[in-house]
């Protein structure tokens, strides 16, 4: 069996990012594997601009983003390859995957780094009623069809959810000539960035219902039309205020999930709330010399953040490489008040290194007070302006923070008035 | 005009049983189904049980026959080579009341011949830990199956046309006319002329029957939604059944698929509409509601999808298997519910044995072979067994389908032969890409590739599922 320093599951940007990181630290024998005929991953598809401004300093679209990484792995030497689908993760890090080139595969490593990215939750996933035609996609499948194959699926386009693909979609298809009648939002404010919200819906008069929810489907081939209706506090349909749409297309950006099974297969301790492993300071899972990275750990809102936390993730695996894991025990990282999840969720008592965590408000809220405290002792008090759910935020712990620290670290926000 | 002995009207699991059945004789057999694949009703969506024959009453055809073809299932199974688990039934009774009906079906099973243990409230948890508290008593019918009903019928289909069968998809029968005794079925842009037809057209069978006889049977179609959960909720290693009652049939259950999925449901509903398989609100309220009083953790959050089936059932309670009275030779096989699947291959042997018999000389031909080989799957081997195989044949090496693991090489095995895919749904109805937790958000844009370059067609013009369901709409190239 070839044995490998690390391999990385995944070339996407996670994946590249990771890889480019491991080369810089010293880490030469590496192998990344690849499911798609190309690297790159979800970003081929993103056509649209706004990729990299937190890190380049430029607007770039998602294959121009993805062209940098690749070309910096090239520049390295990274070993890649492509058309291998991993099918199975064992816990003493033995990964076997299959190509057409090769067969069936195992290989071993000291570090094994997930960046396998996510899915988007599909119909089933959210129950919504009525019969099973044509013309209902998720939002990614309609962008993939449009930027890869070159095809446009529908004319009269609803979108449910506002997730950040399907606001871009909802501009994308009107560009193409077809009519967005509208976008529907389960939750009473957006799920995506202001910037796509002004961007992609306000730019073109397309009507946002906060809100509502599709609650029928109607046709029995192509898709012939929707049933829209108003939602209460507790998210439950209200009886008589259905509208009808009629539209022969029906996108859905209701939610991205981690693509957690290999992860799972293993026996990775998961997240509930992220549906990606659990990592602590050096993003290693709860198996040793495993680590997570990218939104097959948590779904990000950019892509900028996807390379920043890979990086961080290979230079955990570094340290493990040479130095081994940390014996000291660990701070659990709480979700308090207001706060959905963070990541990581363990920082051990001895690390080195300075943690940024990365977490999610639960809701929207116009001024608040960001607390990171254990028990009575207040370690850092920080003020946010609007807070938004799309949006992932970060604080700095440092390994001062830690010092003599009892029991675990709670993250919190609160609403100022 | 073509001419056959028999004709059969529609594809599901009973008439392709029949047909399947029919084969093995020197008969010319044309089998017509409306849809354009094989099995678009009732076959493809219930729950998938062989039952095993506890539940019908004495003195009903539905008793006779599901008995006998749950028998007949063990062997035509392995000929087949069809997926199928042994998982046995759990009929789960929460108090007295309901144990006194356990009783009832014990004794059934015990006239009938048929297998089961009992087990108390808690040596029922102990091999079920999410079984409800309120569980008193469990029977295990514990030679009950599941199966993949699509599968059956399309391998019965597919051995049907290797002994000579001929299959029309996408022949809609508008007319039968009657002349000279025999029959002129009108069958899309066919005419077949056959002295014996077989009325196997599942919740159409009143219409189809009306042709030629003002029927005394209507069609009242009852509709059952289900979920399914994703491969890693293990929620059941049984079938969990609550106690069967007059007016709720069989009730919610819950099903552990042959692929690892979990089926909730049916709920049972009388619909007007009689092709309306939507989803409802309320049906699938009352599942959730329902699927409470036997199992506990049940996470509906993990569904990756639903759907609805509708039961091919009449204003009769039991099977109407029957030669006409005024017209010879015609052969209703109508008001085929539930056990409906469990019995088609008695169904079959029924019909042959009754009806066809009388009008012709049985005669077996030559070399007829009632076998299927295995299909290949990917998932179902050993690396080494991969290693041999992605050597030879570098396409299956290709994985297309994520979640469920399905090579290029086995969606290339469901287009070919007679009975071959031609849409992405009868893709994923053979070998499974969409089937998983991503339901084909990353393999149908890969599946519609295939299909294109293979059926040598325009994607513009491949459709997702039934005619007209196209999945593009025009190229911006």
């Amino acid at each position: 069996m070839r044995h490998y320093q690390a391999i990385i599951i995944g070339g996407g940007s996670a994946g590249l990012s990771a890889a480019v990181t491991l080369k810089d630290r010293g880490i030469e024998d590496i192998l990344v594997l690849e499911k798609d005929r190309e690297p790159g991953g979800i970003l081929e598809q993103c056509i649209h601009n706004g990729f990299g401004l937190q890190r380049f300093k430029e607007q770039l679209s998602g294959p121009a983003y993805a062209e940098r990484y690749i070309k910096m792995a090239e520049e390295r030497n990274v070993k890649i390859k492509l058309n291998s689908m991993v099918i199975k993760l064992t816990p003493d890090r033995k990964v076997e995957y299959v190509n057409s080139e090769e067969g069936d595969v195992t290989v071993s490593a000291d570090a094994v780094i997930l960046a396998v990215g996510c899915y988007e939750r599909s119909r089933g996933a959210i129950n919504i009623y009525g019969t099973r035609p044509s013309g209902v996609y998720t939002a990614g499948q309609a962008q993939k069809y449009l930027n890869m194959n070159g095809y446009v699926v529908g004319r009269k386009v609803f979108i449910l959810g506002s997730g950040d693909i399907g606001l871009i979609m909802a501009r994308r298809m009107t560009l193409e000539g077809a009519t967005v009648v509208g976008v529907a939002e389960l939750m009473p404010y957006s799920n995506g960035l202001p910037r796509n919200m002004k961007q992609c819906l306000e730019d073109f008069n397309i009507p946002l219902y906060l809100s509502h929810t599709v609650t029928n489907i109607f046709g029995k081939d192509r898709l012939e039309g929707i049933e829209l209706s108003e939602v209460d506090d507790k998210r439950n349909p209200i009886k008589g205020s259905e509208k009808y749409f009629d539209v022969d297309t029906l996108l859905l950006s209701v939610g991205l999930i981690p693509e957690n099974h290999l992860a799972d297969e293993a026996g990775i301790e998961m997240d509930p709330v992220t549906r990606g492993p659990k990592v602590d300071e050096n993003y290693m899972t709860s198996i040793d010399g495993i680590f997570a990275c990218g939104n097959g750990l948590h779904v990000h809102d950019l892509v900028d953040f996807v390379s920043l936390q890979a990086e961080r993730a290979a230079e955990g695996a570094a340290r493990y490489l040479s130095d081994g894991k940390s014996e000291a025990g660990v701070i659990t990282l709480r979700n308090g008040s207001n706060v959905s999840y963070t990541v990581p969720k363990y920082i051990h008592k001895d690390a080195k290194i300075n943690t940024e965590v990365f977490f999610r408000a639960s809701r929207p809220m116009d001024k608040a007070s960001l607390t990171v405290s254990c028990g009575d002792r207040l370690i850092r008090k920080l003020a946010r302006r609007k807070v938004m759910p799309s949006e992932m935020d970060r604080v700095m712990i440092t390994a001062k923070d830690l010092k003599d620290l009892d029991g675990d670290i709670v993250i919190s926000m609160e609403e100022n008035a | 005009m073509t001419k056959a002995d028999i004709v059969i009207i529609g594809g599901g699991i009973t008439g392709t049983m029949i047909a399947r059945a029919l084969s093995k004789y020197d008969l010319r057999t044309v089998l017509v189904e409306k849809e354009n694949d094989i099995a678009d009703g009732a076959t493809m969506a219930n729950s998938a049980i062989v039952h095993v024959g506890y539940d019908p009453e004495d003195g009903t055809l539905k008793g006779l026959l599901n008995v006998r073809g749950a028998r007949l299932y063990d062997t035509i199974l392995d000929e087949m080579n069809c997926r199928y688990l042994t998982t046995g039934a759990f009929i789960a009774a929460c108090g007295e009341e309901e144990e006194k009906h356990l009783d009832v079906l014990t004794d059934r099973a015990d006239r009938r011949g048929i297998p089961y243990r009992i087990l108390s409230g808690d040596e029922a948890r102990k091999e079920e830990p999410n079984l409800s508290e309120d569980v008193t008593k469990v029977i295990d019918f514990h030679t009950t199956k599941v199966i993949y009903p699509w599968e059956v019928a399309l391998k019965a289909a597919k051995v049907a046309v290797n002994n000579g069968v001929q299959i029309l998809l996408g022949h809609e029968v508008t007319d039968i006319e009657k002349m000279n005794g025999k029959y002129a079925v009108h069958a899309g842009d066919e005419i077949i002329e056959a002295s014996c037809v077989i009325n196997a057209a599942g919740i159409m069978a009143d219409r189809i029957a009306s042709f030629v006889e003002e029927p005394w049977f209507t069609m009242r179609p009852r509709r059952g939604e289900y979920f399914v959960l994703d491969k890693d909720v293990h929620l059941v290693q049984h079938i969990i059944f609550p106690v069967p009652s007059e007016e709720k049939g069989k009730g919610v259950l819950a099903v552990p698929t042959v692929y690892g999925n979990t089926l909730i449901g049916p709920n049972s509903d009388y619909i007007d509409d009689r092709e309306d398989n939507g989803t409802s609100y309320y049906g699938l309220d009352y599942v959730r509601k329902n699927m409470a009083k036997t199992l506990r953790n049940v996470p509906f959050n993990r569904s990756i999808r639903t759907f609805a089936g509708i039961r091919p059932a009449s204003t009769s309670s039991d099977f109407i298997i029957e030669e006409s009275k005024t017209s010879e030779g015609f052969i209703n096989v109508a008001s085929i519910e539930s056990p409906g699947l469990a019995s088609s291959p008695a169904i079959a042997e029924y019909v042959i044995g009754n009806f066809v018999s009388k009008h012709f000389d049985l005669k077996e031909k030559e070399g007829y072979d009632m076998t299927l080989p295995k299909d290949i799957v990917l998932s179902d081997m050993t690396e080494e067994e991969r290693n041999v195989l992605i050597r030879e044949r570098p396409e299956y090496g290709r994985i297309v389908c994520r979640c469920e693991q399905i090579s290029e090489g086995e969606i290339l095995d469901a287009l070919k032969g007679p009975l071959g895919a031609t849409t992405v749904k009868g893709v994923k109805k053979r070998c499974r890409p969409g089937m998983g937790r991503c339901q084909g958000g990353f393999c149908e844009p890969l599946v519609m590739e295939i299909l294109s370059r293979e059926l040598d067609k325009d994607p513009l013009d491949i459709e997702l599922d039934g005619k007209g369901s196209y999945i593009l709409e025009r190229s911006n190239r």
